[in-house]
């Protein structure tokens, strides 16, 4: 591990959850540097949404520790880590699906400036919180969706959706549970590009299958097997270990 | 406000979002409605003040269930609690109505915060198990208290003094009316206000995704509970409201079959939608009475097969049906 001057934005350290006798996540160190790219990867059932579960705080862990930039929140509930900026997107869309894609965010702003529970002002008196949820909107080419409920956008749309409840939080650190999940190929694109124009002090954590999209956008992988980090590197790096292209990428190159 | 040109532009589009809780002239529709039925109808107004009262108590569990997606089918625990203690204080020399409905609420609201500071733990199926649990336990505790209760006999000897000291509950039902009408109206107030709050579109949030709720970090246990005390208190008027209108508490208002039947009128007339039970509880109520006259053996199946077409026929209840009428009349030209 390079010593470095700076907090690390997320750090855990020797964190393990298991579910009885099954260990799932098996005493990861792991350093999310702040203002990085950084991708993880692994196979199936390498715990990877697990590991963002425990950092995000949405399963506690068995042991160990998390530190958001220097500060143990290991026993923080999830919605104090989430006021703190720690803030992660799911791989199978969480959305409020009913209600119009501009509700979304605006939900996500009034947490995040503490006035969501007021029980006598009336939410649209909160115009500043409407505004900006629609600017956010625009900026994510959802402007004209805004208006319609959640259910009647294509997939594709919705994952934005998804991106951009999270960005209302204003995040420091992102957690992406793989973002391009269920995507159709020809909107995949949108959704890089979305994550390439993330404000760079934004430190970003990115679960990913999709190897196009991990080398894209990631400076560094950490590859996870069976609840450990096998290797971490720079993308060169991972794709020439050999550890790597056998219990990863072997399967494809032998394809 | 800001004063950057995209945001100005945006604006009149977001106009019609951030102005959904203005008043809109057809909810003034249903307050018309009531009074017109109070100078059209002065022999039924015995039953109209018991339709304002379950009004009341449709709303309560609007908020609770249409709002914030919470399940229960022992709602009727409030609404009884309610009855009790606005009962039991005027068969004890305390008649003074509206402060009995104050009681009531407070009665109310403290059994919902403190059972579902215990209950609202857990969802689904447990949950309406819980719910039902503690209604029974309620309803088995008025049945042993029955020095105080009167218990299955119900409570006699009420003395309800008039309202504001001045207006006695007269015997052809005018006063009781009225005075439901004024509670119904304070009471649509306040749950309006709640549901077009902050506060009140979060708990949409809570009803459509518990886990994003949780992931944007909303302290949803805090909000669920606050939600159910005020569901309960909202109950308990409704319940005080009856029992000192009707000058009579029995142990049926605790019961099962007041927490089934009130869920049916919410259906009936549209979940969620605020106006489900100004619909939902006069069709219900009125039904029950007119088929009771004409049926009195078999009431209970016409209400059934009522039921029945509304769930095949009617999704979404009244207010349902309308909402996509008036979706696909905007839609097509």
């Amino acid at each position: 591990m390079t010593a470095s001057a700076l907090p690390a934005a997320i750090e855990t350290i020797d964190l393990r959850k298991s579910f009885g006798a099954f260990v799932v996540t098996g005493g990861v160190d792991f350093r999310l540097e702040a203002g990085a790219r950084h991708a993880l990867i692994g196979p199936n059932g390498a715990g990877k949404t697990t590991f963002v579960n425990l950092v995000s705080g949405a399963l506690s862990a068995t042991s160990g520790r998390v530190l958001f930039a220097g500060d143990d929140i290991t026993t923080l509930k999830q919605s104090e880590r989430v006021k703190r900026g720690l803030v992660r997107t799911f791989q199978i869309n969480q959305l409020f699906r009913r209600l119009t894609v501009l509700e979304n965010v605006t939900l996500a702003i009034a947490e995040r400036q503490g006035v969501a529970g007021n029980l006598i002002r009336p939410a649209g008196r909160h115009r500043a919180i409407i505004d900006e949820a629609y600017r956010l909107l625009e900026g994510l080419g959802l402007g004209a969706d805004a208006l319609r409920p959640v259910t009647d956008l294509a997939y594709g749309r919705q994952r934005m959706v998804e991106i951009a409840v999270a960005l209302g939080l204003e995040p420091k650190v992102l957690l992406l549970d793989e973002p391009a999940a269920g995507v159709p190929t020809g909107d995949v694109g949108t959704i890089i590009e979305t994550i390439e124009q993330l404000p760079p002090d934004i430190a970003v954590l990115l679960i990913e299958h999709d190897m196009d999209l991990v080398f894209r956008l990631a400076r560094r992988i950490t590859v996870l097997v069976e609840g450990r980090v096998l290797i971490e590197g720079t993308p060169q790096e991972i794709a020439d270990d050999p550890k790597v292209r056998q219990v990863y990428l072997g399967e494809r190159a032998h394809a | 406000m800001s004063t950057e040109p995209r945001a100005s532009a945006s604006s009149p589009l977001l106009e019609g979002f951030a102005n959904r809780h203005r008043l809109r002239p057809l909810e003034m529709l249903p307050w018309a409605v009531i009074v017109a039925c109070y100078v059209a109808f002065p022999d039924y107004l015995a039953l109209g003040s018991q339709i304002l009262a379950t009004i009341i108590f449709a709303l309560s569990l609007d908020l609770l269930l249409g709002y914030a997606g919470i399940v229960t089918l022992g709602h009727a625990a409030f609404f009884g609690t309610g009855a009790y203690v606005a009962g039991i204080l005027a068969a004890n020399g305390w008649g003074e109505p509206i402060s009995g409905l104050f009681a009531a609420a407070v009665g109310a609201g403290a059994v919902g915060l403190l059972s579902g500071a215990i209950i609202l733990r857990t969802t689904g199926l447990t949950l309406l198990m819980q719910t039902l649990v503690v209604a029974a336990m309620l309803g088995e505790l008025a049945n042993k208290a029955h020095r105080i209760t009167g218990g299955g006999d119900g409570l006699q000897g009420m003395q309800v003094w008039p309202v504001f000291g001045v207006f006695r509950f007269d015997m052809f039902g005018r006063t009781a009316f009225l005075y439901s009408l004024a509670v119904l109206l304070v009471c649509w107030m306040i749950v309006r206000t709640v549901v077009y709050s902050s506060f009140g579109r979060s708990l949409t949030g809570i009803r459509e995704n518990l886990n994003r709720m949780h992931a944007i970090g909303a302290p949803v246990e805090r909000r669920k509970l606050i939600v159910y005390a005020l569901s309960a208190a909202l109950a308990g008027v409704a319940g005080g409201l009856l029992a000192q209108t009707t000058q009579f508490v029995g142990l049926g208002m605790l019961g099962l079959e007041r927490s089934g039947s009130i869920l049916i009128m919410l259906i009936i007339g549209g979940i969620g939608r605020l106006y489900g039970g100004f619909i939902g509880v006069p069709l219900y109520m009125i039904a029950q009475d007119r088929f009771s006259a004409i049926d009195p053996v078999y009431w209970y199946f016409w209400i059934g097969l009522f039921m029945v077409l509304v769930v095949l026929f009617a999704r979404g209840g009244v207010l349902g049906v309308i909402a996509r009428w008036r979706k696909r009349e905007g839609a097509a030209p």
